[in-house]
């Protein structure tokens, strides 16, 4: 790790400054129309009065962004974990390659034999012929040999950029390939510029699931307490974890959506009595369709960090006004604390008041928070990659958002109420009681809520500016994608990977949490940082000698690291 | 059904379904390879013109390979561009990096969408031009790559072309040697510095991505990290004696090689890639050549330790069956090193198809008959469906078969490129005797590990 410095006490006043000093750093970089731009996504968080943030707006071209796009959210995120839907890309060969395999959301099969079909990348794999002539025909080709080699319950088809424009109607393709083959096939204009980031996808994803997916089975599962796992997508394991603490619980979970999660199971989702929300982005459309369609009522929850687990636990154990779920869930939630107490008690004694800073997803960013607060690492910094204004300042501003053209682009399906399916779970009285007992149904206060006043808030950050936060700010440790990791690394500071886990996981759940203060022990403490010496320790003010235990032998780095010379790939004077 | 297969006559004939998809390609696409090119030239930055989706995805996939950042801008198109055309996107994206970065060049590759729509890129880039360039202003050069015309090695190559003709200057011919090794890994590149040292050769290698993608830690932040051909490298090549070109595909392409000859008459002389024996002795006769010089003893040192060792391991390795995968001039390369140890390569399969990957194989390896199948164009189900007849005794090429090496039980050989599930992709050798030694005692000792570890006996001595 780093070597330690210990920071002066800091006035509050000095704080708010402090904070102000370093965005003005960040901004000082831009032409002065993209730093007034850039300048709504860069905030000093005041959870009292929480200030607006420019969430979900274009990034600006040339700015260097972690963010993907629409086509990603859709296939890659929210629909491709369905295990026995095939997935076909129609489009040239990257978007579908790349997006092969690499979310790690795992599946396992429920039988041996099961056909897992997340193995197989699917693309039309279009040429120069059908830009100029149209894919249709390929595209019904394609589909009519998947269907004899595989037999899948459902075909899923999802639109590339170049579809879009050559016009291609995938929807009336889908639709005669349902006719003649009798099974189900979809269409998902998701193409990739669509949409600011790749929450437009989410969101067309929502309504492909709503529209030809959910409400097609109608005998659920025989369960006493039945609910769906919204928003949470199995990397790692992390949906396995949640589903054992359920389990336990005696809380049965229908479909998570999704994660490890059949066709079936989507479809017979209607039948649960609550759906849970754990990433509110990515799905608040579909339990807010659910609700309005079926009666279900939604509320959020967060299984990352042992006490937010406890405190989801309850809240679903208050949803059903069971008192044998109540007991039980009390029990679950005393093992689970004890047997994780002695880890997060060692660790916490190792990391308390390191600082953390996080960015990553639509919810992770404030979800892992949790697991920080834990063993008593304070969260300096934080920002959502694809987010909307709603998961930085909470629900209550929904209504204040602004509808852009980007927005516009994506469909609002008009839900009704089901003629025969529509059941409302809880009567007017029972919701009112429920709440007047403090109880909340869809409250989501947002990530800025949670977080310290004079906390930095950064929306869809940029190399640059995680380059000065580190200069000006010292994380301790920083959670982010990879395409940050190796920046971050390089400077010297621990980077944790929280869209891939860098492959471990899972971290939900009393199990889970345990993983993680473990990891971010290991990652802290690790020897290997004592070789890099991170470019802010180098300036005069702070050099500060490296603090080493005299047991070790001396790290070769102790010594200002050389300037470097980079080598001449090829020499460059005319000989 | 609508599935023929491949060969309807013997019953024992491995088989393939002929798919109008394709399932899990053997190929990345165009602009990929672009970016690494552009990553490889000193202080420039890739720009890829189109939606921001293809560069955050082509991004990963570097990363999850190399290790290391890289920060490929886009134009970030909307809706709106993508119908009216990305002009003004594209101005205020290259402004945004240059006034970010500070690069010496920015570096433009199209992607599928940029292409679809037709974008004028000569236009846009004098529209750009007229109205921004100034004294000192950065760079700005160029390619096509749109992937429904190609794949990750079209756009590697076109590239380099695009590179050299954009920069490459004229004047007096000097020793100089243009080394245009392909997409090889950043120890290859290395490997090749040395050798061109050794022989005490000036060279522009193009491009070289050995410290930008495989660098050190930073003792300050580095915008773009340092290394990679030096832009004034690249204005040199136009006075080279000769250019060496590795990748036998190149014959059929607009190569930078060939662009300099028709262009400079700097005469073009294309190799294979140079693995193994005979592929690398070319190289080395070729650079006696440039140089006037005979190979530099330690090479010829390496050669005869190689030849020890196939003598050491060939009862371990003899009629072995493989399935090499990968890019075609890698493929070639590969199976003519694995033949010359007695191994058998069966298959020889890659996701491109230059046309020109049979003919190749048999430029190389004049002996191949009926036990070796080639096919180009065909993807990782093919192979899977091919596979389960040839009873392979291992597979050679990128972290993508490990599937099928899985299923099929036998150990995979990562080399090439993506490799995400081992550390180190970046620095696998292959190229040179330095190369085809290491390989060599991988596969041995992969082959050796099986014998091992599936014996009931536990051999300790092999
Ligand atoms: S659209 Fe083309 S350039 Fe973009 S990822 Fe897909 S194949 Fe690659
Ligand atoms: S932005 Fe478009 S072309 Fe690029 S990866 Fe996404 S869907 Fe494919």
């Amino acid at each position: 790790m780093a070597p330690e410095i210990t920071p002066l006490p800091i006035a509050p006043e000095a704080a708010a400054t402090e904070a102000k000093a370093t965005i003005d750093k960040m901004l000082k970089a831009y032409p002065a129309k993209t730093a007034r731009k850039r300048a709504k996504q860069l905030l000093v968080n005041d959870p009292e009065a929480i200030p607006q943030i420019g969430a979900n707006t274009r990034t600006i071209p040339g700015i260097m962004t972690q963010r993907g796009c629409t086509y990603a959210g859709c296939r890659g995120v929210v629909i491709g974990p369905i295990s026995d839907i095939l997935h076909i890309t129609h489009g040239p060969i990257g978007c579908g390659y790349y997006s092969w395999l690499t979310r790690r959301n795992l599946v396992r099969p429920r039988h041996a034999g099961d056909t897992n079909y997340l193995q197989y990348a699917m693309s039309t794999d279009m040429m120069e012929e059908q830009i100029i002539f149209g894919g249709e025909k390929k595209l019904r080709q394609a589909i009519r040999e998947a269907f004899d080699i595989f037999h899948p319950k459902a075909i899923s088809i999802y639109s590339t950029c170049p579809v879009g424009l050559i016009g291609d109607d995938v929807h009336a393709v889908a639709r005669e390939m349902k006719e003649e083959l009798g099974i189900n096939v979809f269409a998902f204009s998701c193409e990739g510029y669509k949409g600011v980031s790749q929450s437009a996808g989410h969101h067309i994803a929502n309504n492909g699931v709503f529209k030809h997916m959910i409400g097609r089975l109608d005998e659920g599962d025989k369960a006493e307490f039945n609910i769906n796992l919204l928003g949470e997508y199995n990397i790692g394991g992390d949906a396995w974890a949640i589903d054992e603490v359920l389990r336990k619980c005696g809380i049965h979970v229908t479909a998570t959506l999704s994660g490890d999660v059949t066709y079936d199971q989507v479809c017979k989702a209607h039948t649960v009595d609550l759906n849970t929300v754990m990433c509110h982005r990515s799905i608040n459309y579909m339990a807010e369709m659910m609700e309005k369609k079926y009666g279900i009522p939604w509320i959020k929850v967060n299984f990352v960090g042992a006490e937010a687990t406890a405190k989801s636990l309850r809240k679903i154990a208050a949803f059903f006004e069971s008192k044998k779920l109540t007991d039980r869930v009390e029990e679950v939630i005393a093992e689970g604390m004890a047997k994780l107490k002695p880890v997060r008690d060692a660790v916490t004694a190792r990391c308390k008041g390191k600082k953390a800073a996080l960015f990553v997803g639509g919810s992770r960013a404030h979800s892992y928070q949790h697991l920080f607060a834990d063993i008593g690492m304070e969260t300096i910094a934080a920002g959502y990659e694809f987010a909307h204004r709603d998961d930085y300042e909470g629900r209550a501003v929904l209504p204040t958002i602004k509808v852009d053209a980007d927005s516009r682009n994506i469909e609002e399906i008009t839900v009704e109420q089901d003629p025969v399916r529509y059941n409302p779970r809880k009567t007017p009285e029972q919701t009112k009681a429920l709440e007047e007992g403090g109880f909340s149904f869809k409250d989501y206060t947002g990530m800025m809520s949670e977080m310290k006043k004079n906390a930095l808030v950064i929306d869809d950050i940029s190399h640059h500016e995680i380059e000065k936060l580190i200069e000006l700010r010292h994380p301790d440790i920083i959670c982010s994608g990879i395409k940050d990791k190796f920046i971050i690394e390089k400077m010297g500071i621990p980077c944790k990977q929280l869209h891939s886990y860098d492959y471990g996981g899972p971290y939900t759940a009393f199990e889970g949490a345990a993983n993680f203060y473990q990891e971010i022990d290991r990652m802290l403490h690790t020897k290997v940082w004592k070789y890099v010496v991170p470019s802010w320790m180098k300036e005069p003010q702070l050099q500060a000698t490296p603090i080493y235990n005299p047991k070790e032998p001396k790290p070769k780095a102790a010594a200002p690291a050389p300037v470097r010379k980079p080598e001449a790939g090829g020499e460059a004077i005319p000989e | 059904m609508n599935v023929t297969s491949a060969i309807d006559n013997e019953l024992d004939e491995p088989r393939f379904n002929h798919c109008t998809a394709t399932r899990n390609a053997c190929k990345l696409c165009t602009p990929l390879g672009a970016c690494l090119v552009f990553r490889g030239i000193e202080g420039t930055i890739p720009f890829l013109h189109g939606s921001q989706g293809c560069s955050t995805y082509i991004r990963r996939y570097l990363i999850s390979h190399f290790r290391e950042p890289i920060d490929i801008a886009a134009s970030n198109f909307s809706e709106e561009s993508a119908v009216f055309g990305g002009a003004s996107n594209f101005k205020a994206g290259v402004s945004n990096v240059i006034r970010q970065y500070q690069p010496k060049m920015v570096a433009v590759a199209t992607t599928c969408l940029s292409e679809t729509i037709g974008e004028d890129m000569d236009r846009i880039f004098h529209d750009y031009l007229k109205e921004s360039w100034h004294e000192g202003h950065p760079h700005l050069i160029k390619v096509s790559t749109p992937s429904y015309s190609g794949t990750h090695i079209d756009g590697f190559h076109a590239a380099v072309r695009a590179a050299v003709a954009a920069l490459a200057l004229p004047g007096d011919r000097t020793r100089r040697v243009n080394l245009f090794p392909g997409m090889v890994s950043a120890a290859d590149l290395r490997h090749l510095k040395e050798i061109a040292d050794d022989f005490g050769l000036p060279y522009t290698l193009l491009p070289d991505y050995s410290e930008s993608m495989d660098g050190e830690t930073w003792s300050e932040y580095e915008k773009l990290q340092s290394g990679g051909t030096p832009i004034e490298a690249i204005h040199a090549a136009g006075c080279a004696q000769c250019s060496l070109e590795f990748g036998r595909t190149l014959a059929d392409f607009p190569s930078a090689g060939r662009f300099l000859e028709e262009r400079f008459n700097i005469p073009n002389r294309r190799l294979g890639l140079p693995i193994g024996l005979r592929e690398t002795d070319a190289l080395f006769e070729a650079l006696e050549a440039a140089s006037g010089l005979p190979t530099p003893a330690k090479y010829n040192k390496e050669r005869g330790r190689l030849v020890d060792a196939l003598i050491d391991g060939h009862k371990y390795v003899f009629e072995k069956r493989a399935i090499v995968y990968g890019e075609e001039d890698l493929v070639t390369g590969l199976a003519a090193f694995l033949a010359e140890t007695g191994i058998l390569p069966v298959l020889c399969a890659s996701g491109g198809k230059s046309g020109r990957l049979e003919r190749n194989l048999r430029e190389v390896l004049p002996m191949l008959d009926e036990r070796t199948r080639i096919h180009d164009g065909i993807d990782f189900a093919q192979i899977a469906e091919l596979a389960e007849s040839l009873k392979p005794d291992f597979i050679i090429g990128n972290s993508k078969g490990y599937a099928l090496a899985r299923k099929l039980g036998v150990p995979l050989i990562r080399v090439g490129f993506p490799i995400h599930d081992r550390i180190g992709g970046q620095r696998i050798l292959h190229l040179g005797y330095r190369g085809a030694q290491a390989l060599y005692d991988t596969i041995v000792n992969a082959l050796l590990d099986v014998k091992q570890t599936s014996s009931p006996i536990g051999y300790s001595y092999l």
